[in-house]
């Protein structure tokens, strides 16, 4: 069986919508990138690109967890915090606790999925709204890393931890890097395993059909959970690390950015459809979006509403395209 | 990456040559089944046996017991008592895992199929065949395995195409093939024509057909007596949560079957008093509305029942939902005693007088969560309130007059109308448009899913109505309703008024025929 897959998804009867939809997020990127390109050449300087694409690099790995949850049809409120939390975590057992560099990014880590766990048994077994229940999880983690910290930013980092933030392999910055192997990764558990093909079955109102196949929904969402708690903290170790420090700070209104990567790329907040790629694509469209306001010198005040004004506009394609009319 | 050799899991069990329908051992034998929910004996010490590649029609009004029996059968149910043998040893489905594991299936008319996930990861789902790494899939495999199934079932359908781009009934057919990869040899169709087309009627009774050849065993629930005549081998007919009768359908005929389903003489189900008066209350001329709606054009005098009958999907909502001006027209005139109104919007219809009892109720016609009191008296709090302030006193008189009035039963005025029972929630629902004097009532399915019982009420409040003066357009799929109570019946297709008849000269047959698109003889 070596069906040419490519091929096929052109040639699929009526792949129509949402076969075309997946090139609307490139699109618009593309386009966007040329209108920010007319108005200020410094943009496609290469070096400017690559911090572009450094910069979308941790929303990146942020909104490709955040693309698991909302593909069960959830959200997770709680990311910006974790990532808060995460820097601050990994960056005070490192320095403060002399942990050692590995060490305390492995137990962030873990703190990570934990919390994300949390907030998954909130959900499943607790029956509170996933919005409910993350954005209770946004309160206390950012709570936790300010008492952590006792508001204070946690400096000092070693070399080994700078160097995954601002290092680089062959001229392409380390956080590119891991971005790209978290990317893969979380492609292939989405589109290869049983797993990601529960996730996108339970999304779209199918949580009773994948009961019934004997498949637990409950496990499927914790773990979903779990995996976007990872990823938060991990962004947020990586932003301490591309920082020389981190900030209790961190992290506010990135919930927003890492919902709407998601959301741009084609991921739909009833759950279901959606996937890595377009999340990518979304992050960098945010990326591209913030830079290119940064260029053009738009005060950072408006920057926000314009982000705001995106997020609303591709939340309102999503609903008028995917929502079925009653009849 | 897939080696051939590996064996597709759970291949079906298709017997090649049809074991004869035989009084041996049955497939299915439940014996004296009786269960009750809070306030309703739904089955008492019913009956049912199924054959091999037999087609077994279950039929009965709503609410006589057919989707009881089948949940107890599934396991979504616990019975009270009775017995449930399979191939003549004793079961206990407690479950619907345990069905399925019985090899136990329903096709419900809300189809499980997920849309957005392939024909074959929706019929495979939580059995997919592993790939070469841990917790992978194998998706050409997957795939094969599903066009094999296809094939051997004779659907033209590709795995690879998301459920999302099927017609309702190849989503129907690909849910019985996947009952069938599960190994399910007891296959239950709940309505499954209800939002098909002539056409796909027919590709899916030709499919039915086909499984009874291979030796399933089908039990085909509805309420369209023609399709049992069509399909069926025997047919069951529950009235009340009790067994009526079981036959062959070679033994009986249309009129004994509706007679078991009915039970009783036509008058006594449908207490008709009113008379329609001569004066025009409601006048439509040329209504429409882009792919909805064509031409529609009709009379409602004072004091008539006016039928709209038709297929689920010909339109009949969308007329009343523009008359109650929910959807905007393209063109069309709307006269109100008389007088050209434009009803642009619910407030305006209700301005007016008219009133709509939807097709929902609990989703669109009830706070469910609110007590009696508000749900009657909602449309008239303005009348009810000094400064905004709700006098209470006069509430509860105003809601008090009705629910003596319809007879509704409740506990109190403060009872959240969640609790009432379907046939006086309903009463809820049409005493609030009572409390407004309506000089029009649109009326959606007003007895879907209520007793026998209660429906009797509805339709003697009905024609109480009617009696004093108000204008009644009621949409109705059970057609043995339609001509017990109304005094003229319109037949919609496609959008379009295609026929109507007098109360006197009306038939089932005669509505059905020009429902499904043929013409009147």
């Amino acid at each position: 069986m070596t069906t040419d897959r490519g091929a096929r998804f052109w040639r699929r009867p009526g792949a129509g919508a949402e076969g075309r939809r997946r090139f609307i997020p490139v699109f618009i990127l593309v386009g966007l990138g040329a209108f920010i390109a007319l108005l200020n050449p410094t943009f496609l300087t290469p070096s400017n690109l690559i911090t572009v694409v450094l910069q979308a690099s941790i929303l990146s790995i942020v909104a490709i967890g955040q693309t698991y949850v909302i593909l069960t049809a959830g959200i997770d409120l709680s990311v910006g915090s974790l990532v808060a939390l995460g820097g601050a975590l990994s960056a005070g057992l490192a320095v403060k606790a002399g942990l050692g560099t590995y060490p305390a990014i492995l137990l962030t880590l873990l703190v990570g999925v934990g919390l994300g766990a949390v907030s998954g048994l909130l959900v499943v077994k607790g029956h509170i709204p996933p919005f409910v229940a993350t954005l209770a999880m946004m309160a206390i983690a950012r709570g936790l890393t300010l008492v952590y910290t006792q508001g204070r930013p946690i400096a000092g980092l070693g070399a080994d931890f700078t160097f995954l933030g601002t290092g680089d392999i062959l001229g392409i910055p380390m956080p590119v890097w891991i971005m790209a192997v978290v990317a893969v990764l979380a492609a292939l558990l989405l589109t290869q395993t049983r797993f990601g093909l529960y996730v996108r079955a339970i999304g779209g109102g199918g949580e009773e059909t994948v009961r019934l196949a004997g498949v637990r929904p409950g496990v499927i969402k914790l773990l979903v959970y779990m995996l976007s708690g990872f990823m938060a903290t991990l962004g947020g170790v990586l932003l301490a690390a591309r920082l020389w420090s981190a900030q209790p700070n961190a992290g506010i209104g990135l919930e927003l950015d890492a919902i709407a990567a998601a959301v741009l790329g084609g991921a739909s907040l009833f759950g279901g459809i959606g996937g890595v790629g377009g999340t990518l694509i979304g992050a960098l469209l945010i990326g591209v979006l913030s830079n290119g306001m940064n260029l053009l010198e738009i005060p950072s005040y408006y920057q926000q509403v314009v982000k705001g004004m995106v997020f609303v506009l591709a939340v309102l394609l999503d609903f008028a395209t995917r929502r079925r009319p009653t009849p | 990456m897939a080696s051939e050799a590996t064996a597709p899991p759970n291949s079906p069990k298709l017997p090649s040559s049809p074991p004869p329908v035989s009084e041996a051992t049955p497939l299915l034998e439940m014996r004296g089944i009786a269960k009750a929910f809070p306030g309703v004996q739904a089955l008492s010490d019913v009956s049912f046996t199924l054959h091999a590649g037999e087609i077994h029609a279950l039929v009965g009004e709503n609410g006589a017991g057919k989707s009881t029996l089948m949940n107890i059968l599934t396991g979504a149910v616990p019975k009270d008592a009775g017995t449930i043998l399979l191939r003549g040893q004793p079961v206990e489905i407690t479950d619907p895992r345990r069905a399925i594991e019985l090899g136990i299936a329903i096709i419900h008319q809300e189809l499980t199929l997920i849309p957005h996930l392939t024909v074959a990861q929706n019929i495979y789902l939580g059995r997919e065949p592993h790939g070469r790494l841990p917790g992978t899939v194998d998706w050409a495999t997957l795939n094969r395995q599903a066009e094999d199934l296809l094939a051997r079932l004779g659907l033209d359908l590709r795995p690879t195409t998301p459920v999302a781009e099927l017609s309702i009934a190849q989503r129907q057919m690909v849910e019985v093939a996947k009952a069938l990869s599960l190994n399910a040899d007891i296959i239950a169709m709940d309505e499954p024509t209800s939002a098909l087309s002539e056409r796909e009627v027919e590709t899916l009774f030709g499919f039915i057909r086909q499984l009874r050849r291979q030796g399933v065993g089908l039990i085909y629930i509805s309420h369209r007596i023609a399709e049992v005549f069509a399909l069926a081998d025997r047919v069951t007919v529950l009235r009340d949560g009790r067994h009526v009768g079981t036959a062959s359908v070679q033994d009986v005929d249309e009129a004994q079957i509706i007679n078991w389903m009915v039970g009783r003489t036509l008058s006594e189900l449908y207490p008709k008093t009113s008379r329609p008066q001569a004066e025009v209350v409601l006048k439509v001329e040329g209504l429409r509305r882009d792919n909805s709606l064509h031409d529609i054009s009709f009379e409602l005098h004072r004091g008539e029942i006016l039928g709209l009958a038709g297929l689920v999907g010909a339109g009949r909502t969308h007329v009343v939902r523009a008359l109650f001006g929910v959807d905007p027209v393209d063109g069309g005139t709307i006269w109100l005693e008389g007088r050209p109104v434009r009803i642009t919007s619910p407030q305006e219809a209700i301005r007016l007088g008219i009133g709509l009892v939807p097709e929902d109720r609990k989703a669109q016609g009830l706070f469910l969560g609110m007590a009696v009191r508000q749900n009657i008296t909602m449309t008239r709090l303005h009348d009810l309130s000094r400064l905004g302030v709700i006098d209470r006193r006069r509430q509860d008189g105003l809601a008090r007059q009705y629910v003596e009035e319809l007879r509704i039963r409740t506990p109190g005025l403060g009872q959240r109308v969640r609790a009432l029972s379907g046939g006086n929630q309903q009463k809820v629902v049409i005493a609030r448009w009572l409390t407004l004097n309506p000089k029009v009532l649109l009326l959606d399915e007003p007895t879907r899913g209520i007793d026998v019982g209660a429906k009797v009420e509805i339709y003697a409040l009905m024609s109480e109505l009617a009696a004093r003066g108000v204008g009644i357009l009621m949409i109705s799929s059970e057609l043995p309703e339609i001509l017990g109570v109304c005094d003229r019946i319109l037949v919609m297709r496609g959008g379009r008024l295609v026929g109507e008849f007098d109360r006197a000269e009306a038939t089932q047959d005669a509505i059905m025929t020009l429902a499904t698109g043929g013409t009147r003889s």
